[in-house]
């Protein structure tokens, strides 16, 4: 099992447990375990409507890529921590990581 | 600008993308004819607008096809069902009449169907907005949140906000019409065109337009109509600046937009129907692909076109109330245009 924690946009921390093997971003784990976050294009790093901020992580995440740091430098309000989690993939260097959702407030 | 001309047809479709095209084919198999608006200047939504190039590998029949390809394909497809369009304009409002619905875009053109059928997708996309208190008092009191028409902005003192090409390209055409332009960003650098990132760079060093690198909007001012912006630095610290415009450029984000306020039983901002026909809560209008919802929902072109062919019976009666459906396959009938 994955271990990792999500505050909401309350300051509450959840613990959230995910199967090792499965393939899926962080947006798709977020959806399925009820936050509501609109996540409104599906994956495509276009409306930026899962963002994240990452408060901890052991290990280094994936560098974004071209278009999700295009689309977080357009965000008004997007921070150096930011990511949309559409585009962090589920894996056992999450373990441990904690995530503060950005929207759905 | 208003148009005075009424289009009349059978459905009404908002969205020209894949789903909304099909629909068109599968409406005209039952001799429908079809009306199709969209808020984007061409067809094919999302997948001519965000992916042309990119490659489709889930539709029947073609282990891969490119998305601008597959809405070739769908606009030749339907084209002996004659379809008519709307492009470039926002669907706005919808009212139910005697013998139908009234569809009107925000550019004033009206279009009178029998049935209206919603293949919306992720909604219209719509100028991204700082969370700023109060903004909404002053939108179109000094707040734009695109650059309509430039000379609206001579001799004024504006702001602008944002970090990408469109802020980048205005700032360098109002620094010559503007009395003052400063330019508010929220990093160091810009992601936006080299060349033009250059070129403020320039503008600023020669003290021609204000640059507030690391800055963001915090607050704004004004009896009625915007007269200053206050921006905040990485380190809380406020800077006001007196402005007669703000026009923030945050890009576009996909809004469900004037459709949420139609009545449609909705869920987490999409539209809840009937899986039997993909009717809504509203007799006579539809919803299909991605902006629908119901239980075991995927977000498929595919899925789209499943629910393209239902809809199409669904709707029926609404436009041949006296008629009885038979169901007929092209294989046998063919496929026959008006």
């Amino acid at each position: 099992m994955i271990h990792i924690t999500i505050q909401d946009s309350s300051g509450n921390n959840a613990n959230v447990e995910i199967p090792e093997g499965v393939s899926l971003s962080l947006m798709e784990v977020l959806k399925a375990s009820d936050y509501n976050i609109p996540a409104t294009c599906g994956g495509m790093a276009l409306c930026a409507t899962c963002r994240v901020e990452v408060l901890h992580c052991p290990e280094p995440l994936e560098e974004p890529s071209n278009a999700e740091l295009d689309m977080l430098d357009t965000l008004p309000d997007a921070s150096e921590t930011s990511r949309l989690s559409c585009q962090i993939r589920v894996g056992p260097h999450l373990d441990g990581a904690v995530f503060r959702l950005e929207v759905g407030k | 600008m208003r148009n005075s001309e009424t289009i009349q047809t059978d459905l009404c479709i908002i969205g020209a993308g894949p789903v909304g095209l099909f629909a068109v084919f599968e409406a005209g198999l039952l001799k429908m004819r079809c009306h199709l608006v969209d808020a984007l200047p061409q067809p094919g939504g999302q997948l001519t607008e965000i992916y042309p190039k990119k490659p489709i590998y889930d539709i029947p029949g073609f282990p891969m096809i490119n998305a601008q390809e597959l809405v070739e394909g769908l606009l030749k497809q339907i084209e002996p069902f004659k379809p008519t369009f709307t492009l470039g304009e926002r669907v706005e409002g919808v009212e139910r009449g005697e013998t139908g619905f009234t569809v009107t875009t925000a550019r004033g053109t009206a279009i009178q169907s029998k049935a209206v059928v919603i293949a919306a997708g992720l909604g219209s996309f719509e100028p991204r907005k700082p969370e700023v208190p109060h903004i909404d008092r002053f939108e179109g009191k000094g707040i734009e949140y695109m650059v309509r028409d430039p000379e609206a902005f001579r001799g004024k003192k504006l702001v602008i906000a944002g970090g990408g090409d469109s802020a980048l390209d205005w700032t360098i055409h109002l620094a010559d019409i503007a009395e003052r332009v400063t330019l508010v960003h929220r990093n160091e650098t810009f992601r936006g065109a080299p060349d033009s990132a250059g070129k403020v760079h320039e503008l600023a060093a020669s003290g021609r337009i204000n640059l507030l690198l690391n800055c963001n909007l915090h607050e704004v001012h004004g009896n009625g109509v915007l007269d200053a912006v206050t921006v905040a630095d990485k380190q809380k610290q406020c800077t006001t600046i007196r402005a007669d415009y703000l026009v923030p450029l945050f890009g576009l984000s996909p809004k469900l937009g004037p459709i949420a306020n139609w009545g449609l039983n909705l869920d987490r901002n999409q539209i809840v129907v009937n899986t039997v026909d993909f009717s809504t809560s509203e007799p006579g209008i539809f919803a299909i692909g991605d902006i629908n919802t119901y239980p075991g929902k995927l977000k498929l072109i595919l899925c789209g076109f499943h629910e393209a062919a239902l809809m199409a019976q669904g709707a029926f009666p609404f436009v041949y109330p006296d008629q009885k459906i038979s169901f007929k396959y092209t294989t046998v009938n063919g496929v026959n245009g008006f």
